[in-house]
């Protein structure tokens, strides 16, 4: 057991890229935010933008969507090829996901063996996914409203789009929040996602 | 490599997570090479921390941001359906007032004098080359309740009343297998569009709003109304259309705004 390899060279390499692209994405979103903020309150402060000034922004947002896209539709398919989805991601019963959520909070969650997720690590895994598709098809209605119609009305409309891409983004952030404070409990976590065991 | 037994008991705890991870960094840091290339990386990113730069400023990044954006330009070329229309609205979803926007303050809106103004075409056009506001008017005209969107995000429903673009190409002996149309405005602005968007059913040489003569704030004498782009291609104040296979580029495109600025 000890010299398998949990994580495989290509979640690896899909997950350091994805979190290169959404960094890049979210940032130069929120700067894209400010040019109009959907809720006054709520501005990014520019020292956590990307791009300087609404043009940049939108250069980078539209440049590095591509990588975004395209990591998640190879990190997707091999997922569902190589049946490491429905294996490691699924099941996910309302029982197993009650009974972890309790052992989380009495803090006798554990998580010694790397190699298998929780019940709440498999929700939030199969989250974030979905969240990704959403933000997508949320930014690809903003983005083409004319040219997508089917796409529009899903969302609700134009201006109703922009609320759900940030919306999303915001599931988005606060996935990354609580990740990168479970790894810094559990820095084994980070090493098997370097170096794959 | 280090290899080692990952303990296999349910108790192992984050102590021996750590006695491993420092296990693991010792025997990195034994090998020099490794060794000066974690130097290299640190003062790498200690340089890139203490000099401020930052990727916005790099030139070579802007490089290849402007050359993903052309290549934008033409993913929505082969986006854009010319026989698909951007949705209408009822009158009751009119924005009320409708805002006014420009690169300037509205106290700077231009003043156009009616009776002298003239509306030029150029370039690759072999017809009437000077148009009176009054034979503009003459041409058959028509209406659209229509979102305009912005590029900042926000937008506003709009009433827009004037002459179909395509037939006013065609009256004007436009070549319309060309490349390019370029806008020159009043207000020293200019954009350009593709021949496609100019030829579709919904872009219109507007000549009202709201069933008025168009306002100054809104463009007067006339404004490009394309429902498939974003505000800032659509040109107000215009006095001149250019016909061309030459990139035109534009204001805020030249600034680095995606030149197609489809929606």
């Amino acid at each position: 057991m000890s010299q398998t390899t949990i994580q495989p060279a290509w979640v690896r390499v899909t997950h350091w890229i994805n979190a290169l692209a959404v960094v890049l994405m979210v940032m130069s979103g929120w700067q894209v935010y400010d040019a109009s903020p959907i809720f006054p309150a709520v501005q990014f402060p520019p020292a956590i933008t990307l791009g300087g000034w609404l043009g940049g922004a939108l250069l980078w947002h539209f440049a590095v969507m591509w990588l975004l896209v395209a990591n998640f539709l190879v990190y997707l398919g091999l997922n569902i090829a190589s049946g490491r989805l429905r294996r490691k991601l699924l099941p996910l019963s309302v029982r197993s996901l009650a009974a972890d959520t309790l052992a989380a909070l009495r803090g006798r969650l554990g998580h010694e063996d790397l190699s298998r997720y929780n019940a709440i690590q498999k929700l939030a895994y199969l989250t974030v996914i979905v969240d990704i598709v959403m933000l997508v098809l949320s930014g690809l209605a903003v983005w083409k409203s004319v040219q997508f119609p089917l796409l529009r009305t899903l969302m609700g409309g134009y201006d109703n789009a922009r609320v759900v891409h940030f919306v999303c983004m915001s599931v988005l952030v606060a996935f990354f929040a609580v990740h990168v404070v479970m790894v810094a409990l559990v820095p084994r976590s980070l090493l098997l996602m370097i170096r794959g065991r | 490599m280090a290899i080692r037994k990952r303990s296999g008991e349910p108790g192992a705890t984050l102590s021996s997570h750590a006695d491993s991870i420092l296990k693991d960094a010792h025997k990195e840091l034994k090998d020099p090479a490794r060794r000066l290339l974690g130097k290299r990386i640190l003062s790498l990113g200690g340089l890139a921390l203490l000099s401020g730069c930052d990727l916005s400023n790099d030139k070579s990044v802007n490089t290849m941001l402007r050359r993903i954006s052309f290549f934008n330009d033409d993913v929505q070329a082969l986006l854009f359906d010319p026989n698909k229309m951007a949705p209408t609205y009822p009158e009751s979803m009119i924005t009320r007032p409708f805002p006014f926007n420009a690169f300037y303050d509205i106290d700077d809106v231009p003043e156009v004098d009616a009776a002298t103004y003239r509306l030029q075409v150029g370039g690759l056009a072999h017809g009437k080359r000077m148009w009176t506001l009054d034979e503009l008017h003459a041409l058959p005209q028509q209406d659209q309740i229509t979102r305009h969107i912005c590029i900042e995000g926000w937008s506003a429903i709009g009433r827009w009343g004037g002459v179909r673009f395509g037939d006013f190409l065609k009256r004007a002996g436009a070549d319309t297998t060309a490349r390019f149309v370029s806008l020159h405005c009043a207000d020293n602005y200019w954009t350009s569009i593709d021949m496609p968007t100019a030829l579709h059913a919904q872009t219109l040489l507007t000549l009202t709003y709201d069933g008025q003569v168009l306002p100054p704030k809104y463009g007067f004498p006339m404004k490009l109304r394309m429902p498939t782009k974003l505000g800032y291609k659509n040109p107000k104040h215009i006095v001149a259309i250019t016909v061309t296979n030459d990139y035109p580029g534009g204001y805020w495109e030249n600034q680095g705004y995606n030149w197609f600025g489809g929606s």
